[in-house]
């Protein structure tokens, strides 16, 4: 328990990671509007992204762009790559698919004249 | 160096996702949501990850924010609902649990900077030192992106088509 918890300590991307991940998760269950609902969904996917590239710094070395093109590379000096490259596509989908869901928004407020849940539900019925 | 700025900027965010979260006026929780993107940005920026902060200053703040404006103005810009009904059990019960299980892996995650954690030893050196001669790209992320993996990104420009079109034809006028 002592263990775990100061292994939580000395890794606060981790912590950062689990606080907006699951208080967006908790906010796109319980909040009844629906932009609300879509800041929540903002919010965990920036912070899985988040995640992902806090795994590719390096302590010491720098951004991935190479010094020169003569000299030989040490693999060392420079963060990893790999994790940018994904989380740029991922980004890029995340707001695409974002900015579908706000034009279904726009599109469910122009038929029921309402962006809150239950009102939704009562005109439908 | 790496717990010198961290400490602040992650609060940063932290504070500023808090209040796009709980400010009532929904726009001002859309700018608070913009300004959260501009400090992710920057602690991207500061681990290293530069190209991943450009593409999320300008698509994530700068576009993401102009399309909930768009749709705030187009249609209510208030949480007409002031009081809610508190949460039900089943949600009080998963997401502390849910908390606790993720912060349990913290033991067997690889430490914060660690330059030998498995995802920086295993094919990342490879790209890294051959990536100029086959490429003759500087930017290792641009030679991954546009040459090694450059199918992907054509798979990404149609997903980012197919959305294109999807708002289209929800926001016709005659719908």
């Amino acid at each position: 328990m002592v263990d775990t918890f100061s292994a939580v300590i000395q890794r606060p991307n981790l912590l950062t990671f689990v606080i907006i991940f699951l208080w967006g998760f908790y906010i796109m269950v319980t909040r009844y509007n629906l932009v609300k609902k879509l800041i929540g969904m903002y919010l965990v996917q920036t912070s899985v992204i988040y995640f992902l590239v806090s795994i590719s710094a390096k302590k010491g070395a720098t951004v991935p762009i190479l010094f020169s093109a003569t000299e030989s590379v040490q693999a060392a000096n420079y963060a990893n790559p790999l994790p940018h490259v994904l989380t740029l596509t991922a980004i890029v989908v995340g707001v695409a698919t974002t900015g579908v869901g706000l034009a279904l928004c726009a599109a469910i407020y122009r038929r029921y004249g309402s962006l809150d849940e239950q009102e939704i539900i009562e005109r439908l019925e | 160096m790496i717990f010198s700025f961290e400490i602040p900027l992650l609060l940063l965010l932290l504070v500023t996702a808090a209040g796009a979260i709980l400010v009532k006026d929904l726009i001002s929780a859309v700018l608070l949501l913009g300004s959260y993107s501009f400090f992710l940005a920057l602690v991207w920026a500061w681990l290293g990850a530069v190209d991943v902060a450009f593409v999320e200053a300008v698509v994530g703040a700068g576009l993401g924010t102009v399309l909930f404006l768009l749709t705030l103005f187009g249609t209510a810009p208030k949480d007409t609902r002031l009081r809610r009904p508190p949460p039900s059990l089943v949600t009080l019960i998963v997401f502390p649990l849910l908390g606790v299980l993720l912060l349990f892996t913290a033991n067997d995650l690889p430490e914060f900077g660690d330059p030998n954690s498995p995802a920086s030893v295993h094919i990342s050196p490879t790209y890294i030192e051959q990536s100029y001669q086959e490429t003759h790209t500087l930017n290792v992320v641009t030679s991954v992106l546009m040459d090694y993996r450059s199918l992907d990104t054509m798979g990404e420009t149609v997903v980012i088509f197919a959305a294109g079109i999807a708002c289209a034809l929800l926001l016709r006028r005659n719908a």
